[in-house]
């Protein structure tokens, strides 16, 4: 199909895989990581953590710990109660019934899962508060605990806080089309119960903070590893009291983040609240295990879902009933997510007539769940991609033709689902096609038959996704509950030299925005992209934005730092015609030069022109001095990046193994700034996905202990269990976007799980496995196939 | 009771007073003061804190500093020799091996020992090489292509 370019024709810097400007600090050892922060008079932060899911806490005895070595204070929550207001959720679902409990910096008198705040001790090295940590003695009295979402509703279960009766923090739902008519109607309906299993997101930098309070101005100084630092400051104001003008946030280098580092987490204030108790810096760092229990978790669904559909394959209906394990507490965009993110996101890339899901988010005794790359769409996506292949299965037709069948059709410029949504752009169809050639899906299904017959059980699963990022319309933020706006701000400043620095209000943690937002603007100026330095994370000095997640960074900050750009080109072009005594309408631009129409050599470059801007000797009448820019970048819908992905497995019955034979994506994020760099985001994408499907599971015991709390238990995907991801893409621009660019960030996550489970379901046919529950350990598989050896 | 030991640290020589208990990578970051070298867990799966201890790679957290007295060891601010890049690094950089950056100083000395005793690994050996290193970001696809890019050219460190 024709699609409706809006943007420039990829250019040269613009689309150019060029190597990343913030790599060489980052390859020698010279990047600063928030726990690399060490300031005069450091002193060092122990957190004690409850070890029950459940208790009433009794006497805290810190006698001896405060005496011990090096102990400079011990406080606990009867410090911080009155001082600490508690953390405020800020996504407040309307028309749900929200029911937020109040969730302390550090637990008072009440802990709601292993890990919850209990102390802190602060000393004059990390070894000796951890020694004294051990010194504090806590009576607690243990509860009753649950951890399963859906049990946690059953009359009976023990319940976590008075205000919300039946542990349920919300109910929700999303309906569109006559579900009713649509499941009346139909000649087939597909049931299945999918557990989306809890997941850690182990970015492999810890959660951690360094805070410095200087008494006497009241000013609060705080080194955080977030992908937000301005909604840190917002948020860490509302809970210290330390006004806004008075807090700094600092995201130095930041190592991962996969959305746990959204939100603001209890160690974060409490480093906070020593620092301004004692007047002295406190540092606080994660250990591994503690950041297991500590930093937020994700996706921990249960849901139960049905799928109406024809004889021939055509969906009428999707009904779902979704438990969404919240954790102790509601974190600080959780609701948000199995709700707008999820449910708003149900048709995919399908024609659906009807949708209707009912969501509760339910507290139960575990860490509080959080955005985990994907947020809310791996568990829409999975689910679409899940039934959809039942559905092939149980009308025996080929799980291709069933998608095509239902697939909505091209479009440039707007298509409406039954959720409410508005899809920007999309040619699925193409992005399957190309999969499909690619993978070589019809010699692939012979070779799988040639297999069977000799005993070998490969099976080819396949994933289509659409996503919702570039969050988002601040309008639309505000009518979904979101406590915040989703615009992005930029500054351009132009130096008399023509070096250009750039302020951005959001915060890259490994995306190499500092590379791609410089491209955009050499790109735009025609100035070299070394000549251009991008600068965040630091609230003092950058303008305000409102983070990093949900695929926005590029899709919305990007679009942000464009208008800006255009900005200084339109106020250059003014000056260049003042200079080169020609009409601004006879002032052409092109390759970095200003010149008149028809005389090339009568020329400014924009380096030129930023000199005699910033000199300002020879000014039009009326212009200030200086060559910069802002913008404020609110977009007018999120952005649709959708794709088609293909994995290829061979399961050993006798074993369960499951070997990844291949992998095939195709993703469509519109144009592409740095196709390396989109490589590489759909690289580590893909693979977070596939460690949903084969390994990864966050497990809890029934009283609530975490079994999988340490990076020996819980098994994130290594080098030699995976196969080289084959990326390609397809180009629909935005049509709303002024670089028609979508994001890549999620991409690869929200389409993997499903393709590698369908293949595997796939390739266990002919043992009628119809469904497992992730991961797909080899147990698992070994027993449901009985241990045998072939079918 | 602490432990005097006397360390050569990328070139140059450290004497300190230590708990015997304080771990090598501790003692780097918190004592030397080079933060290059970074901790990402505390159960040695990680490998973020891999180092050089007399040229043969170390999770300097599985190590005490005491262990290493008179040992010469090589962290991610000495791999350079002459403040560029080293080849290793060079290819890093080229073949976009690293996001965050976080695991990649010791994804890096992984990467060296493994062409130190394999100087021309096939990808499978390189990703039997580095499993014992967690990189979150890059899923391990193109740290592959960067050490296969080093390999070729010669050269580690």
């Amino acid at each position: 199909m024709s699609v409706t370019v809006t943007a420039p024709a990829p250019a040269r810097v613009f689309g150019s895989g060029i190597r990343r400007r913030e790599d060489p600090r980052l390859l020698t050892g010279t990047a600063v990581f928030t726990g690399d922060v060490t300031l005069p008079g450091q002193t060092y932060a122990a957190i004690l953590r409850s070890p029950h899911a459940h208790a009433r806490i009794g006497k805290i005895d810190t006698a001896r710990a405060k005496a011990a070595p090096g102990v400079v204070a011990v406080f606990t929550g009867a410090d911080s109660e009155g001082v600490l207001n508690p953390i405020p959720c800020a996504w407040l679902i309307p028309g749900s019934d929200l029911k937020t409990a109040p969730y302390r910096p550090m637990a008072k008198d009440t802990v709601r899962y292993v890990g919850d705040a209990v102390a802190v001790v602060v000393a004059d090295s990390a070894h000796h508060a951890y020694d004294a940590l051990e010194l504090i003695d806590v009576d607690y009295a243990p509860l009753p605990a649950v951890v399963d979402p859906q049990k946690a509703t059953d009359k009976g279960a023990p319940q976590l806080h008075g205000e919300a009766p039946g542990n349920v923090a919300f109910h929700w739902t999303v309906a569109g089309g006559d579900i009713d008519a649509a499941f009346k109607s139909a000649d087939v309906v597909i049931r299945d119960r999918i557990v989306q299993q809890r997941l850690i997101p182990t970015a492999v930098e810890t959660r951690g903070a360094v805070a410095q309070y200087v008494p006497v101005t009241g000013e609060l100084t705080l080194w955080n590893t977030t992908q937000n630092p301005h909604i840190v400051r917002f948020i860490m104001s509302v809970v210290t009291g330390v006004p806004e003008d008075r807090l700094r946030v600092v995201a130095p280098d930041v190592g991962g983040g996969f959305g746990s580092k959204i939100p603001q987490i209890q160690g974060d204030f409490i480093t906070a609240f020593c620092a301004m108790k004692l007047g002295r810096p406190v540092k606080w760092v994660e250990t591994r295990s503690e950041n297991y229990v500590s930093t937020t978790h994700g996706r921990d669904h249960i849901q139960e879902v049905e799928l109406a559909a024809t004889k021939d394959g055509r969906i009428l209906g999707l009904r779902a009933t979704v438990w969404a394990g919240m954790g102790g507490y509601l974190s600080t965009a959780a609701p948000g997510i199995p709700t707008i993110l999820h449910g708003l996101m149900l048709s995919g890339p399908y024609q659906i007539p009807a949708i209707k899901e009912d969501v509760y988010g339910v507290y139960t005794n575990t860490t509080p769940v959080e955005a985990y790359r994907g947020a809310g769409r791996p568990e829409a996506t999975f689910m679409l991609e899940r039934l959809v292949d039942l559905l092939a299965s149980e009308i025996k037709v080929d799980p291709v033709e069933v998608r095509r069948r239902n697939v909505i059709p091209p479009f440039e410029n707007g298509h409406a689902v039954v959720t409410g949504l508005s899809y920007d752009s999309g040619n699925y169809q193409a992005a399957l096609d190309k999969a499909l050639a690619h993978v070589g899906y019809e010699s692939l299904r012979k070779e799988q038959a040639a297999a069977r017959a000799k005993g070998r059980h490969v099976g080819i699963g396949i994933s289509m996704y659409v996503e919702i990022c570039g969050l988002g319309p601040s309008q639309v933020a505000g009518a979904v509950g979101f406590q915040g706006g989703l615009w992005e701000s930029a500054i351009v400043r132009f130096h008399p030299s023509g070096k250009v620095h750039v302020f951005v209000g959001i915060s890259p943690h490994g995306q190499g925005e500092e590379t791609t937002f410089a491209q955009i603007v050499a790109d735009e100026l025609g100035v070299a992209v070394t000549d251009v330095k991008v600068v965040h994370g630091d609230t003092d000095n950058t303008p305000m934005g409102w983070g990093t997640y949900g695929s926005r960074a590029t899709a919305v900050g990007g679009a942000a730092l464009a208008v800006a750009t255009r900005r200084i080109k339109e106020k250059a072009k003014l000056l260049a015609s003042h200079l080169l005594e020609a009409a601004v309408e006879d002032i052409e631009y092109a390759g970095g030069k200003f010149f008149v129409r028809g005389s090339p050599d009568k020329a400014k470059t924009i380096q030129d022109i930023a000199l005699m801007a910033n000199v300002a000797w020879n000014l039009p009448q009326g212009m200030e001095a200086g060559l910069e820019a802002s913008s404020f970048y609110d977009p007018p819908n999120f952005t649709f990046p959708f794709g088609a992905h293909v994995a290829v497995v061979e399961v050993d019955p006798e074993t369960g193994h499951v070997e990844l034979k291949r992998y095939v994506a195709v993703d469509d994020c519109g144009h592409q700034i740095n196709p390396t760099i989109v490589e590489g985001q759909v690289h580590g994408g893909v693979v977070q996905g596939i460690g949903q499907a084969l390994w990864e599971q966050a497990v809890y015991d029934q009283n609530g202990q975490l079994l999988t709390g340490s990076l020996a238990d819980y098994a994130v995907p290594r080098a030699d269990v995976l196969p080289d991801i084959e990326v390609l893409s397809t180009v629909t621009p935005s049509p709303h976007h002024p670089l028609g660019v979508k994001g890549i960030g999620e991409a690869g996550t929200i389409a993997s799980t499903a393709a590698v489970y369908n293949a595997v379901i796939d390739a266990l046919a002919p043992f009628k496995v119809r469904t497992l529950e992730m991961p797909l350990t080899p147990e698992r598989i070994w027993r449901a196939v009985g241990g045998r050896k072939g079918a | 009771m602490k432990v005097s030991i006397t360390v050569s640290v990328n070139g140059r020589a450290h004497a300190a007073e230590v708990e015997p208990r304080l771990l090598l990578v501790q003692f780097l970051r918190d004592v030397v003061g080079l933060t290059g070298t970074k901790i990402g867990c505390d159960t040695s799966q990680c490998g973020a804190c891999t180092v050089l201890v007399d040229g043969v790679a170390v999770k300097s957290c599985t190590c005490l500093a005491a262990q290493v007295d008179g040992s010469s060891v090589t962290t991610v601010e000495g791999l350079a020799a002459n403040g560029g890049l080293a080849p290793l690094q060079e290819a890093f950089w080229e073949k976009h091996g690293l996001q965050c950056g976080f695991c990649t100083p010791g994804m890096l000395f992984a990467a060296h020992e493994l062409l130190r005793t394999n100087p021309n690994p096939s990808p499978e050996q390189i990703r039997h090489g580095l499993e014992g290193n967690i990189c979150r970001c890059t899923g391990y696809q193109n740290i592959v292509r960067a050490v296969q890019a080093a390999a070729a050219g010669g050269g580690r460190a």
